[in-house]
C-alpha cells in the first residue's frame, strides 16, 4: 500500500517521503548518498547526530537520524563532526584523583548547571548531572552515569561553557577502568598459569587429535548449568 | 502502534505459556539433527545462493554471488597512468581500517617501534566492534581453561577451524582481557572483583566477559582514545582503493581515496595491516544486515588482486536474532546476551521450538524452519516474519531491573518505537552478521604475500564454518596485537624495491584470459541506498 507523503526540510530544503521512514533513510530516498552522518546505523556510533524543529514550534530537538523516524514540517540538519576539546595524556601517568581531572579538563569548573546538555542527549543520558560529580571529582560515578554515552557531540556542541563532555566521561571511565574497578584475582591466576605452560600439552594434544575423537571430546564434554 | 492486533493476540499466548515455560528446557539438537538442518535451512545451502569464482587465487570456489562479483571486478586506478613517482605518505606500516582490530594493530606496532600511519574509511571507530554488544570470551574463570575454551571453538566451527589458530585465539584471551583493563577499559564485575560471565550459544562454561550491552563499544573507544594519545596519524574517510607492490613482489604500500574530495594519494608502507572488517553491507541473497554502513567486504578485493587467498568464504553468518518489528531496525543486532540471561524463544503459539543456545547457524536455520517450513512464525504489518523473544522472563527469572541494568541499549533501543521489551516480547529473525572466513592468515597474522599481515574480521580460518558469540571481539584484539608485533618485526628489516601497479595489469590480463568483463569496479566502498527517479547527472 502507497503511503502518503509527508514534507520534511533537510538543511532547509523541501522533500516529500514517506513518512515511517528513519531521517537516515528518508535523507538516501530524497537522494542523498551519505559519506559523512551515517556509520552503524543502529544507534551506537554517534555519526548521524542531528538537531531538527517542527514548523511553528521554537524548541530544537535532537536524534540520531538512523533511530528517529520523520515528522510533517520536520526542519533538519546533520552535526556529523564538532570540534570538541580532546585532552592528550598517558594513561599510565595518571592518577584517579579530582585533581588530575581538574588539570587535564580545567574547564569542568566551568560548568553552569544549566542543564542545555542533558536536554541535548539522544541517549537521555542526565549529563548535567554527571558533570556536576565531575566537578566533585567524582570519577566513579561519572564513569557509571556516562556509560552508555555514544559520544556524539551534541552535548559539547550545545554547551555554552565550551565543554566537552564526552570526552571528559570517557577520561573519568578509563580512570575507573584502570585504576578504581576492583581487581580480578582469577584473571592474575589464568594469566600466570598460561605463562607457566600449565595448559600446553593438553591444548598440543587436542590440535594433533583426529576429527572423530575430537567430535567424541566435543559431545561428551559437561556444561555448566545456565 | 508498532504489534499489530494480530500480533497482540499471539502475545497473549506466549503469555499465558510463560510460566510454564520458566519450568521448561527444551532439548538440544543432536549432531545429526544439527547437520540436517543446517543443509536444509541455513543461507548458506541455499540454491543459486553462490558461484564458482572465475578468476584468482580461488578460481573454483563458491562464494556469494554480490561477493563473487567485486571479487572479479575492475579496479577504480588507471595503472599505466597513476604517478608512483610521487609519494604522499610514508611510514613503516600502514594499517587499513579504523575499528577493534585496526587500532590494536596500531597499537602494538608503535610499541614495538614503528611508525605508524591508520587509515580508515569512515571515522576512526565507524565498525562492527562498536556495534558488538554481547561481550568478549576469555577462559579465566577456575572451572573453565583454554583446553575447554578451545574444544567449544572447534566444535562451533564444526572442526574445519584451523587449530594454530584457535590456539592463539584461546591462550591470548586472558591476556587480552588484562590489556584491555589496563587501558581503562570497564568489564561488568562483582563487588569484589569476580568477572561477570555469562553463556554464549555452543560455550560450555559462563566466559563471556561484558560491559552492560556496549561491550564493543566500550573497547572500541578505550582503543580509538589510546590511538589518540599516543599521538599515531589517522586519516579519516580515505579508504584505500588499491594496494601497491614492488618489483620484488611484496606488498609496498596502497593507494587512498579522499572521499571528500576525491582525490587519491599514494602512502609508501614497509608492511600493510589489512583490518578492513566484513561485508554484511553486500545483504548476500537481499538479508538485512547488523552490519555498519562501510561493511562492504573492501579487504577481500584488495588482497584478492595482489594474489591472497582466501579460506571459507562460503560460509557467511547469519545472527539469529536481527529486529523484525519495527520496520525501522529491521535487522538490527538483538544481542545474544538476551538468550544468555534466560529469554526463550517461541512461535506464534507461545511455544518454544528449539534450544536458544544452539551455535548461531543451528539457532538461525531452526527459526528459518519455524517460518517457512512449519508456518509458526508471527506475521508483521509490513509482511516481515519473525518469531518471540520473550525477553520479560529474563526478569522474572534474575529478579526486577536486571534488563535494564544487563541490556540498557536493547531497551532503548525497543523503547524509541514504544515497544517496553521489559513488559513484552521482541520480534527477531535471523540477519546477515558476520563473515565467518576472510584472507587466510597464520598465527602472527600474516600471510602468503610479503609484507601483507591481516587482522580481525577480514581473515579467515579462525573460526572455520561458524564463529560462536564473543569470539569476535577477542579475535579483533588477539590478532590485532599479533599483526601489529609481527609486522613491526618485519617492517625493520624490510627493504622496498620500486614501485609498481603491475599486479593490476595482470589482473586485467586474467579476467581477459577468463572470459569476463566485469562492469562493476571494486572495491565497493559504500553500499548505495539512494533513490533516483531519473538517471543522475555526472557533474556530482
Amino acid at each position: 500500500m502507497a503511503e502518503e507523503l509527508i514534507p520534511i526540510y533537510i538543511m532547509g530544503k523541501k522533500y516529500e517521503v514517506p513518512p515511517s521512514l528513519t531521517i537516515m533513510r528518508a535523507m538516501e530516498w530524497a537522494g542523498y548518498k551519505l559519506i559523512r552522518g551515517a556509520g552503524c546505523r543502529s544507534g551506537f556510533c554517534g555519526a548521524c547526530a542531528t538537531v531538527y524543529r517542527i514548523k511553528g514550534d521554537y524548541r530544537l530537538r535532537i536524534g540520531l537520524a538512523c533511530q528517529t523516524v520523520v515528522e510533517p514540517e520536520m526542519y533538519l540538519a546533520q552535526i556529523p563532526f564538532f570540534p570538541a576539546e580532546k585532552a592528550i595524556y598517558d594513561i599510565e601517568e595518571l592518577k584517579p584523583t579530582p585533581e588530575q581531572l581538574f588539570q587535564i579538563y580545567p574547564e569542568i569548573l566551568r560548568c553552569l548547571s544549566c542543564g542545555t546538555c542533558t536536554k541535548a542527549c539522544p541517549q537521555e543520558i542526565d549529563v548535567m548531572d554527571y558533570m556536576a560529580d565531575a566537578m566533585k571529582g567524582d570519577i566513579a560515578s561519572v564513569a557509571s552515569k556516562s556509560f552508555d554515552c555514544i559520544m556524539c557531540g551534541l552535548c559539547a556542541a550545545r554547551c555554552p561553557a565550551e565543554e566537552a563532555q564526552a570526552n571528559v566521561a570517557l577520561l573519568c571511565r578509563r580512570l575507573y577502568g584502570k585504576y578504581l574497578a576492583p581487581k580480578s584475582q582469577h584473571l592474575w591466576e589464568r594469566i600466570e598459569e598460561i605463562g607457566a605452560g600449565k595448559f600446553d600439552e593438553e591444548v598440543a594434544k587436542l590440535k594433533s587429535m583426529g576429527e572423530e575423537e575430537l567430535r567424541q571430546r566435543y559431545k561428551e564434554r559437561d556444561i555448566e548449568p545456565a | 502502534m508498532s504489534y499489530t492486533s494480530e500480533m497482540w493476540k499471539s502475545i497473549r499466548k506466549v503469555e499465558a505459556t510463560r510460566q510454564r515455560r520458566l519450568q521448561e528446557t527444551h532439548p538440544r539438537m543432536p549432531p545429526r539433527g544439527q547437520e540436517e538442518i543446517l543443509k536444509r535451512f541455513h543461507p548458506d545451502y541455499v540454491e543459486g545462493g553462490m558461484r564458482e569464482l572465475l578468476v584468482g587465487p580461488n578460481r573454483g570456489d563458491r562464494t556469494p554471488n554480490e561477493l563473487a562479483d567485486l571479487l572479479e571486478g575492475r579496479s577504480h586506478i588507471d595503472a599505466a597512468a597513476f604517478d608512483l613517482e610521487r609519494v604522499d605518505y610514508e611510514c613503516d606500516i600502514l594499517v587499513i581500517g579504523g575499528g577493534g582490530a585496526g587500532a590494536s594493530a596500531a597499537l602494538l606496532a608503535q610499541e614495538n617501534g614503528a611508525q605508524v600511519i591508520l587509515t580508515t574509511k569512515l571515522r576512526f571507530g565507524d565498525a562492527n566492534t562498536m556495534m558488538a554488544q554481547g561481550g568478549i570470551q576469555a577462559a579465566d574463570k577456575p572451572n573453565d581453561s583454554p583446553v575447554i575454551h578451545y574444544l567449544d571453538v572447534m566444535g562451533g566451527g564444526h572442526f574445519t577451524n584451523v587449530p594454530e589458530l584457535v590456539e592463539a585465539l584461546v591462550m591470548d584471551a586472558p591476556s587480552v582481557i588484562q590489556w584491555l583493563e589496563d587501558l581503562g577499559c570497564i568489564f561488568d564485575k562483582e563487588p569484589e572483583g569476580t568477572m561477570k560471565t555469562i553463556h554464549g550459544g555452543g560455550t560450555s562454561r559462563k566466559r563471556m566477559h561484558f560491559a552492560r550491552d556496549y561491550s564493543g563499544a566500550e573497547i572500541m573507544r578505550t582503543l580509538r582514545d589510546e590511538v589518540r594519545n599516543r599521538q599515531i596519524s589517522v586519516l579519516e574517510f580515505a579508504p584505500v582503493v588499491e594496494l601497491v607492490m614492488d618489483d620484488k613482489g611484496q606488498v609496498a604500500g596502497a593507494i587512498l581515496l579522499n572521499l571528500e574530495t576525491g582525490d587519491y594519494s599514494l602512502v609508501k608502507a614497509k608492511t600493510v595491516i589489512m583490518a578492513t572488517g566484513g561485508g554484511g553491507r553486500l545483504h548476500y541473497q537481499g538479508f538485512p544486515t547488523t552490519n555498519h554502513y562501510g561493511a562492504t567486504a573492501d579487504g577481500l578485493v584488495l588482497a584478492y588482486r595482489v594474489g591472497a587467498k582466501l579460506a571459507f568464504m562460503d560460509t557467511m553468518q547469519y545472527h539469529p536474532t536481527g529486529a523484525a518489528c519495527p520496520e525501522q531496525i529491521l535487522g538490527q543486532l538483538v544481542t545474544e546476551k538476551v538468550r544468555g540471561l534466560g529469554a526463550q524463544l517461541v512461535n506464534v503459539e507461545g511455544e518454544q521450538f528449539v534450544y536458544p543456545l544452539e551455535t548461531r547457524d543451528v539457532e538461525a536455520s531452526a527459526i528459518i524452519r519455524e517460518c517457512v517450513e512449519r508456518k509458526k512464525g508471527v506475521v508483521t504489518s509490513t509482511e516481515q516474519q519473525g518469531v518471540w523473544l520473550d525477553s520479560p522472563m529474563i526478569d522474572i527469572l534474575k529478579g526486577p531491573g536486571t534488563i535494564q541494568t544487563n541490556l540498557p541499549a536493547m531497551v532503548r533501543q525497543f523503547g524509541r518505537f514504544d515497544i517496553d521489551m521489559t513488559k513484552e516480547p521482541i520480534l527477531i529473525y535471523p540477519t546477515l552478521h558476520y563473515q565467518n572466513g576472510g584472507i587466510a592468515i597464520k598465527p602472527d597474522g600474516s600471510t602468503d604475500i610479503p609484507n601483507l599481515y591481516v587482522a580481525g574480521e577480514v581473515a579467515g580460518g579462525v573460526h572455520g564454518r561458524n564463529r560462536l558469540m564473543g569470539n569476535s571481539l577477542l579475535e579483533i584484539t588477539v590478532y590485532g596485537r599479533r599483526a601489529g608485533k609481527a609486522a613491526a618485526q618485519r617492517a625493520k628489516e624490510v627493504e622496498l624495491g620500486e614501485l609498481t601497479l603491475e599486479h593490476l595489469q595482470d589482473w586485467e590480463q586474467q579476467l581477459q584470459e577468463a572470459d569476463l568483463e566485469p562492469q562493476i569496479a571494486s572495491p565497493l566502498l559504500l553500499p548505495d541506498y539512494t533513490r533516483h527517479t531519473r538517471p543522475v547527472s555526472k557533474v556530482m
